[in-house]
């Protein structure tokens, strides 16, 4: 899917961010091309989440530039900046459903705000929106009312609801079943290979980095940086650092396990 | 052998000097339990310190954490004075967690470095304090610009949230508006007529609760119950769509959370003030009549004359004017409080409080530079 010769879609050029005095993430610089769908991946407490917060207008780096389509999004001015918004969709860990609205609403919404269609018209694409993502008939029930893996694909629906050129997702399949995961990891192909869409996914999922992942980007706490790059099989076959391989491998021996505890806490010795 | 493992045993940790090799023993046995009573290290070594340390089981049986703290004060303890600390004679589990928790340390009081100095204590809140001001005048000028776009282009705005929001400070607060307002008539009458009759002059009570409820009374105690109920259900269900990453969803649509959210708020709390504010006022004269009609012995038809006679149109606007500030300090503060809500459930709970207060105190301030304002201009 990667292609070099045409301009990145996302060029991330020496960001450096983090929260009051703390660095979590020093001098890192990535790029996503057209089509690409992409893992950032790393430990708990590595910058994934701050990195992806960056990249979507949350979070105010340091220094360095987050550039959208060659567009610098933190150097953009308000009506540029909105442009760029328009660019991209979130799906939240916690998805972020309006809880006050429907789920017609809550996909209409982005819609209702930047586009000028007629009533008629947003009722008829956020029927197509929901059905793109398996939630037809869903328009009138409200996020409460929705299984976790139902809340996923409507905020899903919702990201996509301005046919944007990049989504990012937020610890996707996070708190989902192994089923209900690969449903997911099912509809995010789907939404990639169909719409073109090019997406960047914030997961530890090692399952589904396996399954999707064009090319991985790990992040590191110590380093705070990336440490390593390139398809999830090109990392486990060639990369020699410990901590790539201890991460994607999945077969590592485990300690052995024998039948008969060996005596412990509260055991008879 | 059986009854022995059945029954439970007093730990025991016994001390053995003079082995061979210069070492002691401490044998230790029966079960370490963390709730029952178990033997210190200290007690157990007494003044036996010049010796090496080997620690033995001697019928030891169900062991916890206990068994593994009094080994790393041994180990400590031994490291302290320099002595070899022997435990190979221990079970292989035992051991293991010994391994684990080598590096751990117990904890320690707070250092001299962290107790920080005054100064630094008085800058950082001068910086925090800096921040928050910041913040807060940079919302109130959004707010600002917000309006000022709403009054240019009156379409784009949500009105029906506004109205909706309306309904609920109207509706919500109505009965404890009424119940408060009718009883603060009845309060001051009394405490009026107290006074009054010692003189003939409890006619003049419709004048002194006419006065007071519309000047004072009636816009404030309205306002107040609007700060408590509506300020924080603002605050309270502005800062769960934040937790819930619901602000930020509408950020990255490009949408400003300030007219989307504190707007509506706003303007439905500010519209509806003066109307509770009337409201409150007309309950307020009606407990004064109550009062006077069953206690003084003044008809209601001279209660409604003297407070004719005394309370003017301006006395009632000038409550009225006052109500609409109130009602944009209540929803300032409200939404303030919400939208910089901390990401947690706490951080909830804390800007509902923060919101209530900050809505009184501001309530209480702009009161006191209306009255100032008034007294200066003679109404």
């Amino acid at each position: 899917m990667k292609n070099n010769s045409s301009a990145p879609v996302i060029e991330v050029k020496h960001l450096t961010c983090g929260y009051g005095e703390t660095v979590v993430l020093q001098d890192v610089s990535f790029a996503v091309h057209a089509r690409e769908l992409i893992f950032v991946i790393g430990g708990s407490g590595c910058g994934k989440s701050t990195l992806l917060r960056c990249l979507i207008g949350l979070l105010k780096p340091f220094q360095g530039d987050v550039a959208y389509f060659g567009k610098s999004f933190i150097a953009a001015d308000a009506t540029q900046r909105r442009e760029i918004l328009k660019t991209f969709g979130v799906l939240y860990q916690n998805n972020a459903l309006w809880s006050s609205m429907t789920l017609a609403e809550n996909v209409s919404l982005p819609l209702e705000e930047h586009t000028s269609l007629s009533p008629t018209d947003l009722e008829e694409i956020v029927a197509l929106k929901l059905t793109e993502v398996g939630l037809s008939g869903s328009e009138e029930l409200y996020p409460a009312e929705l299984s976790g893996g139902m809340k996923k694909r409507a905020a899903l629906a919702r990201a996509l609801a301005l046919d944007p050129a990049i989504v990012f997702f937020d610890e996707p399949s996070e708190g989902l079943d192994p089923i209900t995961s690969r449903e997911m990891d099912r509809l995010i192909l789907q939404v990639r290979d169909t719409l073109g869409t090019t997406m960047v996914i914030v997961s530890h999922q090692l399952s589904s980095i396996f399954r999707l992942a064009d090319r991985v980007i790990m992040l590191d706490r110590e380093t705070k940086g990336i440490i390593a790059e390139g398809t999830p099989a090109e990392l486990v076959a060639a990369s020699t650092d410990p901590r790539v391989r201890d991460f994607l491998n999945q077969n590592e021996a485990f300690p052995k396990r024998t039948n008969q505890p060996s005596g412990g806490v509260l055991a008879h010795s | 052998m059986p009854e022995a493992v059945a029954r439970d045993k007093t730990a025991t940790a016994q001390l053995q000097a003079g082995a061979p090799g210069g070492e002691c023993q401490v044998k230790i046995g029966g079960d370490w339990r963390l709730n029952e009573r178990v033997p210190s290290w200290n007690s157990v070594l007494q003044n036996h310190i010049a010796m090496n340390v080997r620690v033995v089981p001697d019928d030891l049986g169900k062991w916890d954490t206990s068994l593994l703290l009094f080994l790393v004060h041994g180990r400590k303890w031994c490291a302290a004075a320099k002595r070899d600390f022997h435990v190979e004679a221990l079970p292989e589990n035992l051991q293991t967690l010994l391994r684990q928790v080598e590096n751990v340390d117990s904890p320690k009081p707070a250092s001299k470095a962290a107790i920080q100095s005054n100064w630094v204590l008085a800058a950082t809140f001068a910086k925090k304090l800096a921040n928050k001001t910041r913040e807060n005048i940079s919302f109130v000028g959004e707010c600002t610009l917000g309006i000022v776009s709403l009054a240019r282009h009156p379409r784009g705005f949500r009105w029906m949230d506004c109205v909706v929001e309306m309904q609920r400070c109207w509706a919500s607060s109505l009965p404890i508006v009424s119940l408060v307002s009718f009883l603060v008539g009845v309060i001051l009458a009394f405490q009026a007529a107290i006074q009054l009759q010692q003189y003939g002059a409890a006619v003049f009570v419709a004048d002194l609760v006419g006065l007071s409820v519309v000047r004072e009374m009636g816009p404030m105690m309205a306002a107040v119950i609007m700060a408590g109920g509506i300020g924080a259900a603002f605050a309270a269900q502005l800062g769960n769509m934040k937790v819930d990453e619901e602000i930020d969803a509408l950020e990255t649509l490009g949408i400003s959370t300030v007219d989307f959210l504190a707007l509506p708020r706003l303007l439905a709390v500010t519209l509806m003030m003066p109307f509770l504010a009337l409201y409150a006022n007309v309950l307020g004269f009606l407990g004064g009549m109550f009062v006077s009609a069953t206690m003084l012995n003044i008809p209601a038809a001279a209660y409604w004359i003297e407070t004719q006679n005394r309370v003017g149109i301006s006395d009632v606007t000038s409550g009225l004017i006052k109500s609409v500030f109130f009602g944009l300090a209540i929803g300032l503060a409200g939404c303030l409080r919400g939208m910089k809500c901390e990401r947690s459930a706490a951080g909830v709970g804390k800007a509902t409080t923060s919101a209530v207060v900050t809505g009184i105190l501001m309530i209480v301030i702009a009161d006191a530079l209306f009255a100032l304002i008034f007294n200066v201009l003679g109404i």
